[in-house]
């Protein structure tokens, strides 16, 4: 079988450079993207525990995840829509209104 | 008979009311005065005056009952601290009583006189609700002066002592803001400061003698004193001596002697019966009663009593040269009181007290009465004034005007500056006003010496007292009679003989009655006043003798009780040969008088002709030797100048402008200023606080820049956040 060490190693690195994205990138959508990866690195993670241990409470998990992670999505995608109606620019360094 | 036993003791009893019949007479004066008439207050004075001389005569009869033995009449406690008592008791005897009679017998004619001469006085001065004043003034007088002479302790006698230096200056100062005519002038203020003053300087000679008696023998009563006298002086005679001596120093303030006679003549600036009653009768005569009562310890330390018989004789004898240079009436009589004082003081330090004494009581009788006699010669000249001025409506015409007052002022008034008492604008006088006239001249012959008037008897017994042991004080007051009997013939010559001198005693008027009947009274009494103490009865040498023991007969009749055989012209204790001399020397002054003032009297205008003859020397008497331009400038303007240094230099120019601005508000404003705001509160506090301040804003601001606005940052500090969490837990 292959060693679980394997299967959590691509989940950090995937976390990791979800992360990355997060931190780096102006865009939004790219932002939203990066911010799947991390969840879906999270996933790998519970997938990987459920097949090692062979219970099932990690699978049920997922799912939970994905739920969350498509609203998410869905209520990020309308905001975004709506913030590009005033401010025609989707930049988020653009959106630093809050600065105190 | 049961007025014998009364008297012996009952009358003693009595003595409280010398003083206090005086004081319930100011008293109702003062609190009722302002409803009664003149004649009320004055007569209620007089009354007052009166009782205290009744209760004097009382306590004679008591005491020549009583076989002249001293009493002690306990009054009051006064001080008793621990066992120290000083109380207030009276002492009747023989002394005192003669000084009792004198003061209320004399101070009642004067004060019936004053009634009088009040009277007229204020409405010259143009101020009659002083009337009652004086009178207040008059009885305060004769109660200090009852408690001076009835005191049985120093302490009792400085009480009275000084309240008659009180009642003199209040009296010499009772015109205090008005001069002769009453015009503002505060001549007559500084005339009683410096009687105060110059009493003070006697005073401090007084409290001396007082204190060191007291250390040395541990009371002040007389009876305790007198009786330690003798074994103190044998263990510390330099003590009795300094004692004697400062009490010397009192009697020269208050007797008027030198150095400190200049009060006197300058105390004439008070009412004419003042100058008669205090300033020759009685308070003058303090001092010669202080020595002849402490006799005892004079006779102790004959150094001490040759001092005191030099001050009088030379004193005796300057007064008397002043005296022939003085043109104002009663300066004359002030010299010559001071004069008599001194061959009073001269007695009692020769140790002839019964003679001073005697010489005190004669000499109160007929000075007085040239002095009132004088008041009736102003009075009648004030009164010619103004007739003139009221009837004939214009100045007056004189060549010669006031003396010292006039000069510098010009009088806006048709009124110039004319001196009633001004001896040079009188003359003829004896026309004007002949009872005046005849009992100034009793006056003149009592005081000059003549047989057989009263000053013959006293002072020839001090001459002869002073012949026998004294021989420079027998000349020095020799002397000092001839110039005495010369200068009242001047007086006389000057005043009532030849043409008046000015219209205003052309004018002059008589005095009335009640000025002019005391005056007869003290006439009479210095015709016969001889009596008291003549050749073989000696009544006063007796009388005395219980009280002064043996040492007042024994100078008195030296001659007359030594072993050997009296010489043959000394008669029952009188000296024919100095009585004969001294008689001869004033006929001889009198003489010499009218050869150069009563032969040719002078002109108005003209001057004394003693100034041709005598030049300078004449000068200086009648600038009284320079005595007040030296005091002057030897002390009092040491004095001013001193207390200017010590307010302007001291006070002014050190204390305040150095030490209170320079260096205290200096200091305080340089502390407050610069000290504390500049340094501790700017750079201090305030920097701290500002510092806080700026602390803040600064972490501030640097920490805002956390708040970019910016999600990226904000995600990246979440997720720092969470590795800070992990790492926590995975370490722990």
């Amino acid at each position: 079988m292959i060693p679980l060490t394997y299967y959590l190693v691509i989940s950090a690195v995937l976390f990791a450079m979800g992360v990355l994205g997060v931190l780096i990138r102006r865009n939004p959508l790219i932002i939203f993207m990066s911010v799947e990866l991390m969840l879906n690195a999270a996933n790998l993670a519970f997938v990987a525990f459920t097949r090692a241990f062979n219970v099932l409470n990690g699978q049920i998990f997922v799912f939970f995840v994905m739920t969350v992670s498509a609203a998410e999505v869905a209520v990020g995608l309308a905001l975004i829509v709506v913030i590009f109606r005033t401010k025609h620019s989707i930049d988020v360094d653009l959106m630093s209104a809050l600065k105190g | 008979m049961l007025l014998s036993e009364v008297s012996n003791t009952g009358f003693f009893h009595l003595v409280p009311l010398i003083v206090f019949f005086p004081v319930i007479g100011l008293l109702i004066n003062i609190i009722f005065g302002g409803l009664m008439k003149e004649k009320v207050i004055g007569w209620l004075a007089s009354a007052a005056s009166g009782l205290a001389f009744v209760v004097s005569v009382l306590l004679a009869v008591a005491l020549s009952g009583a076989h002249g033995e001293a009493q002690v009449i306990p009054f009051a406690e006064w001080i008793r601290i621990g066992t120290l008592n000083i109380p207030w008791n009276f002492r009747v005897d023989t002394l005192s009583v003669t000084m009792m009679l004198v003061v209320s017998g004399v101070g009642t004619l004067i004060h019936i006189y004053a009634i009088g001469y009040m009277h007229e006085d204020v409405r010259f001065k143009d101020d009659p609700g002083r009337f009652r004043r004086f009178f207040v003034f008059l009885n305060l007088f004769i109660a200090m002066m009852m408690i001076l002479v009835s005191g049985d302790s120093y302490l009792m006698l400085f009480v009275g002592w000084e309240g008659v230096g009180l009642c003199s200056f209040l009296l010499i100062g009772f015109w205090y803001d008005k001069d002769t005519l009453g015009r503002p002038s505060f001549a007559n203020a500084e005339a009683a400061k410096k009687a105060f003053v110059v009493n003070r300087i006697g005073d401090f000679g007084f409290i001396l003698a007082a204190l060191t008696m007291f250390w040395a023998f541990g009371s002040l009563q007389f009876g305790d004193v007198f009786g330690k006298a003798a074994e103190v002086a044998h263990a510390m005679p330099g003590v009795v001596i300094a004692i004697t001596l400062f009490m010397l120093i009192g009697v020269t303030g208050k007797s008027a002697q030198i150095p400190l006679f200049v009060w006197l003549p300058d105390a004439m600036a008070g009412p004419t019966p003042v100058s008669a009653l205090i300033h020759a009768a009685t308070m003058v005569t303090a001092g010669v009663y202080l020595v002849a009562r402490s006799a005892p310890l004079y006779t102790l330390v004959p150094q001490a009593q040759y001092i005191v018989a030099l001050v009088g004789a030379v004193t005796a004898l300057f007064a008397a040269t002043i005296a022939v240079g003085q043109y104002d009436i009663k300066k004359v009589l002030a010299y010559s009181t001071i004069s008599q004082l001194g061959f009073m003081v001269a007695a009692v330090g020769m140790g002839a007290f019964v003679a001073g004494m005697f010489h005190l009581v004669m000499h109160a009788f007929f000075k007085a009465l040239l002095f009132l006699s004088a008041g009736s010669v102003i009075l009648g000249l004030e009164r010619g004034h103004h007739h003139l001025s009221h009837h004939e409506g214009h100045p007056s015409t004189t060549l010669r005007a006031g003396s010292e007052h006039e000069g510098k002022h010009e009088d806006a008034e048709p009124v110039e500056a004319f001196d009633p008492g001004d001896m040079r604008n009188m003359g003829g006088l004896r026309k004007q006003m002949p009872v005046t006239f005849w009992l100034y001249l009793i006056g003149t012959l009592a005081l000059a010496g003549i047989f057989p008037l009263a000053g013959f008897w006293s002072k020839d017994e001090i001459l002869a007292d002073a012949q026998l042991h004294y021989p420079l004080v027998f000349i020095l007051l020799t002397i000092a009679a001839f110039f005495t009997a010369f200068y009242m013939g001047r007086q006389i010559w000057m005043v009532f003989f030849g043409k008046a001198r000015h219209d205003a005693a052309a004018h002059a008027e008589e005095s009335k009655p009640i000025i002019t009947v005391p005056l007869m009274v003290l006439a009479g009494l210095s015709i016969l006043g001889g009596a008291l103490n003549l050749p073989y009865l000696h009544t006063f040498t007796n009388w005395l003798g219980h009280t002064l023991g043996g040492e007042g007969a024994a100078a008195a009749e030296g001659a007359a009780h030594t072993v050997e055989a009296a010489p043959w012209y000394v008669l029952g204790g009188l000296n024919l040969a100095v009585a004969g001399l001294s008689t001869l020397l004033a006929l001889v002054a009198i003489y010499l008088s009218w050869l150069i003032y009563g032969r040719k009297p002078l002109a108005a205008g003209q001057k004394d002709p003693l100034k041709k003859a005598l030049g300078f020397i004449f000068t200086g008497m009648e600038r009284k030797w320079f005595v007040d331009e030296i005091y002057w400038a030897a002390f009092v303007n040491r004095y001013v100048d001193l207390a200017r240094f010590l307010a302007d230099v001291i006070d002014g120019r050190f204390w305040h402008d150095w030490f209170h601005d320079k260096v205290l508000a200096g200091t305080y404003n340089w502390l407050s200023r610069i000290a504390l705001d500049k340094v501790i509160d700017t750079r201090g506090i305030d920097a701290f606080f500002n510092g806080l301040g700026e602390l803040t804003k600064r972490a501030s601001a640097s920490l805002r820049r956390l708040q970019n606005g910016f999600v990226r940052s904000y995600a990246l500090a979440v997720l720092f956040g969470v590795v800070v969490i992990l790492g926590y837990l995975l370490m722990k």
